[in-house]
Protein backbone atom coordinates (compact mmCIF):
# COMPACT_ATOMS: atom_id res chain seq x y z
CA UNK A 1 0.00 0.00 0.00
CA UNK A 2 1.64 3.44 -1.01
CA UNK A 3 1.77 5.92 2.39
CA UNK A 4 -0.34 3.65 4.55
CA UNK A 5 -3.54 5.74 3.58
CA UNK A 6 -6.52 4.04 1.93
CA UNK A 7 -7.96 6.72 -0.19
CA UNK A 8 -4.56 8.35 -1.03
CA UNK A 9 -3.23 4.60 -2.15
CA UNK A 10 -7.03 4.00 -3.90
CA UNK A 11 -6.61 7.37 -5.51
CA UNK A 12 -3.05 7.03 -6.70
CA UNK A 13 -3.69 3.67 -8.15
CA UNK A 14 -7.22 4.97 -9.83
CA UNK A 15 -5.52 7.56 -11.49
CA UNK A 16 -3.44 5.54 -13.43
CA UNK A 17 -6.38 3.78 -14.53
CA UNK A 18 -8.23 6.26 -14.92
CA UNK A 19 -5.27 7.59 -17.74
CA UNK A 20 -5.00 3.96 -19.42
CA UNK A 21 -8.30 3.89 -20.41
CA UNK A 22 -8.87 6.06 -22.99
CA UNK A 23 -5.38 5.44 -24.04
CA UNK A 24 -6.38 1.51 -24.66
CA UNK A 25 -9.08 2.95 -26.47
CA UNK A 26 -7.11 5.19 -28.81
CA UNK A 27 -5.14 2.43 -29.43
CA UNK A 28 -7.79 -0.64 -29.72
CA UNK A 29 -9.74 2.13 -32.42
CA UNK A 30 -6.69 1.86 -34.74
CA UNK A 31 -6.11 -1.65 -34.37
CA UNK A 32 -9.62 -2.62 -34.54
CA UNK A 33 -9.51 0.06 -38.21
CA UNK A 34 -6.71 -1.94 -38.88
CA UNK A 35 -7.39 -5.68 -38.54
CA UNK A 36 -10.60 -5.34 -40.37
CA UNK A 37 -8.77 -3.46 -43.30
CA UNK A 38 -6.03 -6.44 -43.46
CA UNK A 39 -9.40 -9.09 -43.22
CA UNK A 40 -10.98 -6.95 -45.97
CA UNK A 41 -7.75 -7.03 -47.83
CA UNK A 42 -7.56 -3.08 -47.26
CA UNK A 43 -4.64 -0.83 -45.84
CA UNK A 44 -6.61 0.16 -43.45
CA UNK A 45 -5.95 3.84 -42.33
CA UNK A 46 -2.73 5.22 -43.42
CA UNK A 47 -3.07 8.86 -44.10
CA UNK A 48 -2.52 10.35 -40.94
CA UNK A 49 0.97 9.76 -39.11
CA UNK A 50 3.01 6.64 -39.69
CA UNK A 51 0.87 3.79 -41.37
CA UNK A 52 -1.79 5.96 -39.28
CA UNK A 53 -1.19 5.63 -36.12
CA UNK A 54 -2.26 8.89 -35.09
CA UNK A 55 -5.46 8.38 -36.84
CA UNK A 56 -7.76 7.88 -33.53
CA UNK A 57 -5.91 10.80 -32.01
CA UNK A 58 -7.21 13.14 -35.36
CA UNK A 59 -10.58 11.22 -34.57
CA UNK A 60 -10.41 12.24 -30.90
CA UNK A 61 -9.83 15.88 -31.74
CA UNK A 62 -11.84 15.86 -34.10
CA UNK A 63 -14.73 14.57 -31.53
CA UNK A 64 -14.11 17.21 -29.21
CA UNK A 65 -14.53 19.72 -31.11
CA UNK A 66 -17.67 18.97 -32.52
CA UNK A 67 -20.77 20.90 -31.47
CA UNK A 68 -23.10 18.58 -28.93
CA UNK A 69 -26.56 18.55 -29.92
CA UNK A 70 -29.41 17.88 -27.97
CA UNK A 71 -33.43 17.28 -29.63
CA UNK A 72 -35.64 19.70 -28.26
CA UNK A 73 -38.30 16.76 -27.41
CA UNK A 74 -35.56 14.87 -25.75
CA UNK A 75 -35.61 14.32 -21.51
CA UNK A 76 -32.81 16.88 -20.81
CA UNK A 77 -31.44 14.20 -17.48
CA UNK A 78 -32.10 10.91 -19.08
CA UNK A 79 -30.34 12.29 -22.23
CA UNK A 80 -27.32 13.89 -20.47
CA UNK A 81 -26.58 11.66 -17.48
CA UNK A 82 -26.48 7.96 -19.87
CA UNK A 83 -22.86 8.55 -20.98
CA UNK A 84 -22.37 8.46 -17.11
CA UNK A 85 -23.85 5.68 -16.27
CA UNK A 86 -22.67 3.66 -19.21
CA UNK A 87 -18.67 4.73 -18.71
CA UNK A 88 -18.80 4.79 -14.63
CA UNK A 89 -19.63 0.76 -14.21
CA UNK A 90 -16.82 -0.13 -16.57
CA UNK A 91 -14.31 2.31 -14.51
CA UNK A 92 -15.63 1.00 -11.26
CA UNK A 93 -15.38 -2.67 -12.14
CA UNK A 94 -12.26 -1.96 -13.13
CA UNK A 95 -11.14 -1.61 -9.84
CA UNK A 96 -10.95 -5.28 -8.81
CA UNK A 97 -9.04 -6.46 -11.93
CA UNK A 98 -5.56 -7.90 -10.87
CA UNK A 99 -2.88 -8.02 -14.21
CA UNK A 100 -0.28 -9.33 -12.03
CA UNK A 101 -0.45 -10.96 -8.10
CA UNK A 102 0.37 -8.13 -6.95
CA UNK A 103 -0.45 -5.16 -9.53
CA UNK A 104 -4.35 -4.11 -8.71
CA UNK A 105 -6.23 -1.60 -7.32
CA UNK A 106 -7.84 -3.62 -4.61
CA UNK A 107 -8.36 -7.80 -4.69
CA UNK A 108 -11.91 -7.34 -3.25
CA UNK A 109 -12.66 -11.17 -1.76
CA UNK A 110 -15.83 -11.34 -3.99
CA UNK A 111 -14.00 -10.09 -6.99
CA UNK A 112 -15.67 -12.30 -9.51
CA UNK A 113 -19.07 -11.40 -8.86
CA UNK A 114 -17.96 -7.60 -7.97
CA UNK A 115 -17.09 -7.68 -11.82
CA UNK A 116 -20.12 -9.08 -13.32
CA UNK A 117 -22.44 -7.24 -10.96
CA UNK A 118 -21.14 -3.81 -12.07
CA UNK A 119 -20.91 -4.34 -15.37
CA UNK A 120 -23.89 -5.08 -16.10
CA UNK A 121 -25.26 -1.82 -14.92
CA UNK A 122 -24.55 -0.15 -18.24
CA UNK A 123 -27.51 -1.83 -19.90
CA UNK A 124 -29.33 1.28 -17.59
CA UNK A 125 -27.40 3.47 -19.42
CA UNK A 126 -28.52 2.18 -22.73
CA UNK A 127 -32.32 2.06 -21.87
CA UNK A 128 -31.84 5.48 -20.87
CA UNK A 129 -30.17 6.80 -23.82
CA UNK A 130 -32.43 5.24 -25.76
CA UNK A 131 -35.46 6.42 -23.14
CA UNK A 132 -34.27 9.99 -23.65
CA UNK A 133 -33.30 10.93 -27.48
CA UNK A 134 -37.25 10.91 -28.09
CA UNK A 135 -36.62 8.84 -30.94
CA UNK A 136 -37.74 5.99 -33.13
CA UNK A 137 -34.81 4.57 -33.86
CA UNK A 138 -33.35 5.30 -30.54
CA UNK A 139 -35.81 3.13 -28.25
CA UNK A 140 -35.97 0.23 -30.45
CA UNK A 141 -32.17 0.37 -29.98
CA UNK A 142 -32.69 0.37 -26.92
CA UNK A 143 -35.21 -2.23 -26.42
CA UNK A 144 -33.50 -4.66 -27.87
CA UNK A 145 -29.96 -4.46 -26.19
CA UNK A 146 -31.92 -4.59 -23.46
CA UNK A 147 -33.45 -7.80 -24.25
CA UNK A 148 -30.08 -9.04 -25.94
CA UNK A 149 -27.84 -8.08 -23.16
CA UNK A 150 -29.92 -9.67 -20.35
CA UNK A 151 -30.74 -12.73 -22.06
CA UNK A 152 -27.27 -13.44 -22.81
CA UNK A 153 -26.20 -12.16 -19.20
CA UNK A 154 -27.42 -15.42 -17.75
CA UNK A 155 -24.84 -17.71 -19.41
CA UNK A 156 -22.15 -15.54 -18.53
CA UNK A 157 -23.33 -15.84 -15.06
CA UNK A 158 -23.66 -19.36 -15.01
CA UNK A 159 -20.17 -19.87 -16.68
CA UNK A 160 -18.87 -17.91 -14.01
CA UNK A 161 -20.63 -20.16 -11.37
CA UNK A 162 -18.97 -23.07 -12.93
CA UNK A 163 -16.01 -21.52 -12.42
CA UNK A 164 -16.33 -20.44 -9.18
CA UNK A 165 -17.46 -23.99 -8.21
CA UNK A 166 -13.82 -25.98 -8.72
CA UNK A 167 -11.62 -22.75 -8.14
CA UNK A 168 -10.17 -23.08 -4.72
CA UNK A 169 -8.19 -21.60 -2.03
CA UNK A 170 -4.61 -24.01 -1.16
CA UNK A 171 -6.47 -25.30 1.48
CA UNK A 172 -9.51 -26.24 -0.22
CA UNK A 173 -12.00 -23.58 0.47
CA UNK A 174 -14.00 -22.09 -2.15
CA UNK A 175 -13.46 -18.73 -3.62
CA UNK A 176 -14.36 -15.94 -5.84
CA UNK A 177 -10.95 -14.01 -5.14
CA UNK A 178 -9.50 -13.39 -8.67
CA UNK A 179 -6.21 -13.81 -7.89
CA UNK A 180 -7.00 -17.04 -5.94
CA UNK A 181 -8.36 -18.41 -8.72
CA UNK A 182 -5.48 -17.66 -10.84
CA UNK A 183 -3.02 -19.02 -8.79
CA UNK A 184 -5.52 -21.99 -7.83
CA UNK A 185 -5.02 -22.83 -11.77
CA UNK A 186 -1.48 -24.07 -10.94
CA UNK A 187 0.11 -26.24 -13.63
CA UNK A 188 -3.47 -26.23 -15.41
CA UNK A 189 -5.54 -23.69 -17.01
CA UNK A 190 -9.29 -23.77 -16.32
CA UNK A 191 -10.04 -24.20 -19.83
CA UNK A 192 -9.06 -27.67 -20.02
CA UNK A 193 -11.44 -28.94 -17.57
CA UNK A 194 -14.14 -26.08 -17.98
CA UNK A 195 -14.10 -25.88 -21.59
CA UNK A 196 -17.72 -25.66 -22.16
CA UNK A 197 -17.48 -22.63 -19.78
CA UNK A 198 -15.21 -21.14 -21.68
CA UNK A 199 -17.04 -21.36 -25.09
CA UNK A 200 -20.33 -20.03 -23.41
CA UNK A 201 -17.88 -17.62 -21.50
CA UNK A 202 -16.76 -16.12 -24.99
CA UNK A 203 -20.00 -16.24 -26.70
CA UNK A 204 -22.05 -14.69 -24.32
CA UNK A 205 -19.33 -11.98 -23.71
CA UNK A 206 -19.49 -11.56 -27.71
CA UNK A 207 -22.85 -10.39 -27.29
CA UNK A 208 -22.60 -8.90 -24.11
CA UNK A 209 -20.36 -6.19 -26.52
CA UNK A 210 -22.76 -5.91 -29.01
CA UNK A 211 -20.68 -6.28 -31.48
CA UNK A 212 -20.98 -8.10 -34.85
CA UNK A 213 -22.32 -10.73 -34.89
CA UNK A 214 -24.54 -9.52 -32.14
CA UNK A 215 -25.05 -6.28 -33.11
CA UNK A 216 -28.56 -6.37 -33.25
CA UNK A 217 -28.91 -3.46 -30.79
CA UNK A 218 -26.57 -1.09 -32.66
CA UNK A 219 -26.93 -1.92 -36.28
CA UNK A 220 -26.53 0.69 -38.80
CA UNK A 221 -29.03 -0.59 -41.51
CA UNK A 222 -31.63 -1.53 -39.13
CA UNK A 223 -31.93 0.96 -36.66
CA UNK A 224 -28.94 3.87 -37.46
CA UNK A 225 -26.87 3.64 -34.56
CA UNK A 226 -29.84 2.17 -31.97
CA UNK A 227 -29.82 3.98 -28.84
CA UNK A 228 -26.57 6.42 -29.57
CA UNK A 229 -28.44 7.84 -33.02
CA UNK A 230 -28.92 11.29 -30.92
CA UNK A 231 -26.01 11.84 -29.97
CA UNK A 232 -22.87 13.81 -31.08
CA UNK A 233 -19.27 14.62 -30.48
CA UNK A 234 -17.93 13.67 -26.89
CA UNK A 235 -21.20 12.08 -25.70
CA UNK A 236 -21.30 9.46 -28.55
CA UNK A 237 -17.45 9.06 -27.93
CA UNK A 238 -18.38 8.33 -24.11
CA UNK A 239 -20.51 5.47 -25.11
CA UNK A 240 -17.22 4.33 -27.56
CA UNK A 241 -15.30 4.36 -24.76
CA UNK A 242 -17.55 2.02 -22.51
CA UNK A 243 -17.64 -0.12 -25.56
CA UNK A 244 -13.92 -0.32 -25.62
CA UNK A 245 -13.39 -0.42 -21.51
CA UNK A 246 -16.04 -3.67 -21.90
CA UNK A 247 -13.93 -5.39 -24.21
CA UNK A 248 -10.45 -4.89 -22.62
CA UNK A 249 -12.55 -5.90 -19.24
CA UNK A 250 -14.35 -9.14 -20.80
CA UNK A 251 -10.99 -9.82 -22.01
CA UNK A 252 -8.51 -9.68 -19.09
CA UNK A 253 -11.17 -11.44 -16.89
CA UNK A 254 -11.40 -14.45 -19.71
CA UNK A 255 -8.28 -14.63 -19.71
CA UNK A 256 -7.57 -14.33 -15.82
CA UNK A 257 -10.52 -16.91 -15.54
CA UNK A 258 -10.08 -19.75 -18.00
CA UNK A 259 -6.35 -18.86 -19.43
CA UNK A 260 -4.84 -19.34 -16.68
CA UNK A 261 -4.08 -15.46 -16.18
CA UNK A 262 -0.02 -14.74 -15.31
CA UNK A 263 0.41 -18.54 -13.63
CA UNK A 264 0.21 -20.55 -17.15
CA UNK A 265 2.19 -21.86 -18.58
CA UNK A 266 5.41 -20.57 -16.94
CA UNK A 267 4.34 -20.47 -13.32
CA UNK A 268 3.82 -18.35 -10.47
CA UNK A 269 7.52 -17.42 -9.27
CA UNK A 270 8.68 -15.81 -12.08
CA UNK A 271 8.01 -12.43 -10.83
CA UNK A 272 6.19 -9.04 -12.58
CA UNK A 273 8.67 -9.01 -16.13
CA UNK A 274 7.46 -12.06 -17.21
CA UNK A 275 4.05 -11.64 -15.47
CA UNK A 276 2.64 -8.74 -17.18
CA UNK A 277 3.90 -9.59 -20.77
CA UNK A 278 2.27 -13.25 -20.66
CA UNK A 279 -1.22 -12.01 -19.27
CA UNK A 280 -1.18 -9.32 -22.14
CA UNK A 281 -0.55 -11.74 -24.95
CA UNK A 282 -3.25 -13.74 -23.48
CA UNK A 283 -5.95 -10.87 -23.38
CA UNK A 284 -4.33 -9.59 -26.92
CA UNK A 285 -4.93 -12.84 -28.21
CA UNK A 286 -8.64 -12.51 -27.36
CA UNK A 287 -9.59 -9.17 -28.19
CA UNK A 288 -7.91 -9.87 -31.37
CA UNK A 289 -10.14 -13.00 -31.93
CA UNK A 290 -13.03 -10.82 -30.65
CA UNK A 291 -12.12 -8.06 -33.52
CA UNK A 292 -11.81 -11.24 -36.47
CA UNK A 293 -15.30 -12.52 -35.44
CA UNK A 294 -16.67 -9.23 -35.55
CA UNK A 295 -14.75 -9.12 -39.18
CA UNK A 296 -15.95 -12.26 -40.81
CA UNK A 297 -19.58 -13.33 -39.14
CA UNK A 298 -22.75 -11.68 -40.47
CA UNK A 299 -25.21 -10.38 -38.30
CA UNK A 300 -27.55 -12.68 -36.74
CA UNK A 301 -31.32 -12.33 -36.68
CA UNK A 302 -33.14 -11.49 -33.74
CA UNK A 303 -35.22 -14.48 -33.32
CA UNK A 304 -31.85 -16.41 -33.58
CA UNK A 305 -29.98 -14.58 -31.20
CA UNK A 306 -32.67 -14.66 -28.67
CA UNK A 307 -32.96 -18.88 -28.99
CA UNK A 308 -29.27 -19.29 -29.21
CA UNK A 309 -29.11 -17.91 -25.72
CA UNK A 310 -31.93 -19.55 -23.91
CA UNK A 311 -32.20 -22.76 -25.54
CA UNK A 312 -28.44 -23.34 -26.09
CA UNK A 313 -26.22 -21.64 -24.33
CA UNK A 314 -28.40 -21.46 -20.58
CA UNK A 315 -29.20 -25.62 -20.79
CA UNK A 316 -25.42 -26.27 -21.36
CA UNK A 317 -24.32 -23.85 -18.55
CA UNK A 318 -26.37 -25.73 -16.78
CA UNK A 319 -25.09 -29.22 -17.71
CA UNK A 320 -21.30 -27.71 -17.19
CA UNK A 321 -22.67 -26.83 -13.66
CA UNK A 322 -24.12 -30.17 -12.51
CA UNK A 323 -20.89 -32.28 -14.34
CA UNK A 324 -18.93 -29.84 -11.89
CA UNK A 325 -20.84 -30.86 -8.82
CA UNK A 326 -20.90 -34.46 -9.81
CA UNK A 327 -17.42 -34.56 -10.08
CA UNK A 328 -16.45 -32.87 -7.41
CA UNK A 329 -18.72 -34.48 -4.71
CA UNK A 330 -17.65 -37.59 -5.34
CA UNK A 331 -13.98 -36.64 -6.25
CA UNK A 332 -13.91 -38.64 -9.40
CA UNK A 333 -11.02 -37.42 -11.37
CA UNK A 334 -10.16 -34.55 -13.10
CA UNK A 335 -10.19 -35.96 -16.38
CA UNK A 336 -13.73 -37.26 -16.29
CA UNK A 337 -14.48 -33.24 -15.80
CA UNK A 338 -12.52 -32.54 -18.97
CA UNK A 339 -14.07 -34.83 -21.16
CA UNK A 340 -17.72 -34.24 -20.20
CA UNK A 341 -16.98 -30.52 -20.84
CA UNK A 342 -15.26 -31.56 -23.95
CA UNK A 343 -18.19 -33.55 -25.14
CA UNK A 344 -20.16 -30.23 -24.29
CA UNK A 345 -18.01 -28.45 -25.92
CA UNK A 346 -18.31 -29.91 -29.15
CA UNK A 347 -22.48 -30.11 -28.76
CA UNK A 348 -22.55 -26.70 -28.81
CA UNK A 349 -20.37 -25.81 -31.50
CA UNK A 350 -22.78 -28.31 -33.27
CA UNK A 351 -25.76 -26.78 -31.91
CA UNK A 352 -24.49 -23.52 -32.94
CA UNK A 353 -23.66 -24.66 -36.29
CA UNK A 354 -27.65 -25.55 -36.48
CA UNK A 355 -28.85 -22.49 -35.19
CA UNK A 356 -27.09 -20.06 -37.58
CA UNK A 357 -28.38 -22.54 -40.19
CA UNK A 358 -31.93 -22.51 -39.22
CA UNK A 359 -34.18 -20.67 -41.98
CA UNK A 360 -36.62 -17.85 -41.16
CA UNK A 361 -39.50 -19.01 -39.75
CA UNK A 362 -42.32 -19.12 -41.42
CA UNK A 363 -45.50 -17.09 -40.49
CA UNK A 364 -48.78 -19.17 -40.81
CA UNK A 365 -50.26 -18.43 -43.68
CA UNK A 366 -53.52 -16.63 -43.92
CA UNK A 367 -56.83 -18.71 -44.83
CA UNK A 368 -57.02 -18.95 -48.61
CA UNK A 369 -60.56 -19.08 -50.85
CA UNK A 370 -61.11 -21.94 -52.15
CA UNK A 371 -60.36 -22.54 -55.77
CA UNK A 372 -57.97 -19.26 -55.30
CA UNK A 373 -53.96 -19.78 -56.43
CA UNK A 374 -52.37 -20.40 -53.64
CA UNK A 375 -48.87 -18.00 -53.24
CA UNK A 376 -45.56 -18.96 -51.68
CA UNK A 377 -45.09 -16.92 -48.28
CA UNK A 378 -41.70 -15.39 -48.86
CA UNK B 1 -11.69 -13.34 6.65
CA UNK B 2 -11.11 -9.31 6.52
CA UNK B 3 -12.64 -7.60 9.58
CA UNK B 4 -14.50 -4.31 9.14
CA UNK B 5 -11.69 -1.85 8.93
CA UNK B 6 -10.30 -4.02 6.35
CA UNK B 7 -13.38 -4.55 4.42
CA UNK B 8 -13.63 -0.29 4.57
CA UNK B 9 -10.42 0.50 3.73
CA UNK B 10 -10.92 -2.59 0.50
CA UNK B 11 -14.35 -0.51 -0.73
CA UNK B 12 -12.75 2.66 -0.49
CA UNK B 13 -11.36 2.34 -3.97
CA UNK B 14 -14.93 1.07 -5.08
CA UNK B 15 -16.15 4.84 -3.93
CA UNK B 16 -13.11 6.86 -5.53
CA UNK B 17 -13.50 4.99 -8.35
CA UNK B 18 -16.93 5.99 -8.64
CA UNK B 19 -16.05 9.62 -8.14
CA UNK B 20 -13.11 9.56 -10.42
CA UNK B 21 -15.65 7.84 -13.33
CA UNK B 22 -17.91 10.76 -13.11
CA UNK B 23 -14.69 13.16 -13.34
CA UNK B 24 -13.59 11.41 -16.58
CA UNK B 25 -16.97 11.55 -18.12
CA UNK B 26 -17.69 15.02 -16.71
CA UNK B 27 -13.71 16.54 -17.69
CA UNK B 28 -14.00 15.30 -21.33
CA UNK B 29 -17.95 17.10 -21.76
CA UNK B 30 -16.73 19.84 -20.62
CA UNK B 31 -13.68 19.97 -22.90
CA UNK B 32 -16.14 19.41 -25.77
CA UNK B 33 -18.21 22.27 -23.88
CA UNK B 34 -15.47 24.43 -24.01
CA UNK B 35 -13.79 23.64 -27.48
CA UNK B 36 -16.95 22.63 -29.40
CA UNK B 37 -19.17 25.55 -31.75
CA UNK B 38 -22.28 26.39 -30.96
CA UNK B 39 -25.02 27.06 -33.47
CA UNK B 40 -28.69 26.67 -32.42
CA UNK B 41 -30.66 26.00 -35.37
CA UNK B 42 -34.23 24.76 -35.14
CA UNK B 43 -33.37 21.77 -37.36
CA UNK B 44 -31.03 20.60 -35.49
CA UNK B 45 -32.89 20.22 -32.87
CA UNK B 46 -35.38 17.78 -34.13
CA UNK B 47 -35.03 14.09 -34.06
CA UNK B 48 -33.40 11.94 -36.62
CA UNK B 49 -35.61 10.20 -38.90
CA UNK B 50 -33.24 9.43 -41.91
CA UNK B 51 -33.89 13.46 -43.00
CA UNK B 52 -37.09 13.68 -43.20
CA UNK B 53 -39.73 15.95 -40.91
CA UNK B 54 -40.26 12.90 -37.56
CA UNK B 55 -43.75 12.01 -37.51
CA UNK B 56 -45.90 11.67 -34.07
CA UNK B 57 -43.81 11.23 -31.18
CA UNK B 58 -40.23 9.52 -30.41
CA UNK B 59 -41.70 7.52 -27.43
CA UNK B 60 -43.97 4.79 -28.79
CA UNK B 61 -45.45 1.76 -26.88
CA UNK B 62 -43.19 -1.17 -26.78
CA UNK B 63 -44.40 -5.30 -27.92
CA UNK B 64 -44.56 -7.13 -24.77
CA UNK B 65 -42.31 -10.11 -25.95
CA UNK B 66 -39.65 -7.54 -24.38
CA UNK B 67 -40.81 -7.89 -21.00
CA UNK B 68 -41.64 -11.57 -20.91
CA UNK B 69 -37.51 -11.62 -21.50
CA UNK B 70 -37.35 -9.42 -18.31
CA UNK B 71 -39.47 -11.54 -16.57
CA UNK B 72 -37.33 -14.50 -17.59
CA UNK B 73 -34.43 -12.97 -16.70
CA UNK B 74 -35.00 -11.96 -13.05
CA UNK B 75 -35.76 -15.79 -12.54
CA UNK B 76 -32.57 -16.86 -13.80
CA UNK B 77 -30.62 -13.97 -12.19
CA UNK B 78 -32.14 -14.67 -8.56
CA UNK B 79 -30.73 -18.42 -9.26
CA UNK B 80 -27.68 -17.29 -9.81
CA UNK B 81 -27.33 -15.09 -6.76
CA UNK B 82 -28.49 -18.45 -4.85
CA UNK B 83 -25.83 -19.99 -7.03
CA UNK B 84 -22.72 -18.21 -6.06
CA UNK B 85 -22.34 -18.54 -2.39
CA UNK B 86 -23.50 -22.35 -2.92
CA UNK B 87 -20.63 -22.96 -5.38
CA UNK B 88 -18.30 -21.60 -2.74
CA UNK B 89 -19.49 -23.83 -0.20
CA UNK B 90 -21.23 -26.96 -1.20
CA UNK B 91 -18.04 -29.28 -1.21
CA UNK B 92 -17.72 -28.29 2.60
CA UNK B 93 -21.77 -29.17 3.63
CA UNK B 94 -21.53 -32.52 1.51
CA UNK B 95 -23.18 -34.35 -1.02
CA UNK B 96 -26.71 -33.35 0.30
CA UNK B 97 -26.12 -29.84 -0.71
CA UNK B 98 -24.97 -30.84 -4.23
CA UNK B 99 -28.13 -32.63 -4.33
CA UNK B 100 -30.59 -29.54 -2.50
CA UNK B 101 -29.16 -27.19 -5.54
CA UNK B 102 -29.78 -29.59 -8.16
CA UNK B 103 -33.24 -30.14 -7.70
CA UNK B 104 -33.55 -26.43 -7.50
CA UNK B 105 -32.05 -26.24 -10.75
CA UNK B 106 -34.33 -29.28 -12.06
CA UNK B 107 -37.28 -26.71 -10.77
CA UNK B 108 -35.94 -24.03 -12.86
CA UNK B 109 -35.29 -26.14 -15.66
CA UNK B 110 -38.64 -27.35 -16.06
CA UNK B 111 -39.74 -23.62 -15.75
CA UNK B 112 -37.74 -22.49 -18.81
CA UNK B 113 -38.66 -25.98 -20.46
CA UNK B 114 -42.36 -25.02 -19.93
CA UNK B 115 -41.48 -21.53 -21.45
CA UNK B 116 -40.15 -23.21 -24.34
CA UNK B 117 -42.75 -25.10 -25.05
CA UNK B 118 -45.44 -22.52 -24.51
CA UNK B 119 -43.22 -20.58 -27.22
CA UNK B 120 -42.66 -17.28 -24.85
CA UNK B 121 -38.32 -18.11 -26.35
CA UNK B 122 -40.08 -17.72 -29.88
CA UNK B 123 -39.09 -14.24 -31.39
CA UNK B 124 -42.11 -13.50 -33.31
Amino acid sequence: MIGNNPWLDGLLRILVIALAIPLSVIVLNYVERKVIGRVQNRLGPMRVGPYGTLQAVADTIKLLTKEDVRPHSADRWTFELAPYVVVVPTVVALVTLPITDDLFVRNLALGLFFILAVSTLSIVGLVMAGWGSDNKYAILGAMRSAAQLISYEIPLVMAAVAVAMVAHTPDGRGTLDLVQIVDGQGRVPYIVWQSLAFFIFVVAALAELYRQPFDIPVAESEVVGGPFVEYSGMRWAMFMMGEYVNLVLLSILASLVFLGGWNWPLGNEVGPALQVPLILIKTSLLILFFMWARAILPRLRIDQLMAYSWQVLLPLAFYQIIVNGLVLVYDWPDVVLGVLSGAGTVTAMFLTYRMVRRPVPVRRPAPVAAGAAREVSV
Amino acid sequence: MPDVQGLFEQYTAVLIATILGFALVAGALIGNLILSPRQRTRPKGLSYECGMLPIGRGRFQIHFRYYLFAILFLIFDIEAVFLFPWALSFLDIGAMAFYEMLVFIIILGFGLLYAWRKGALQWR
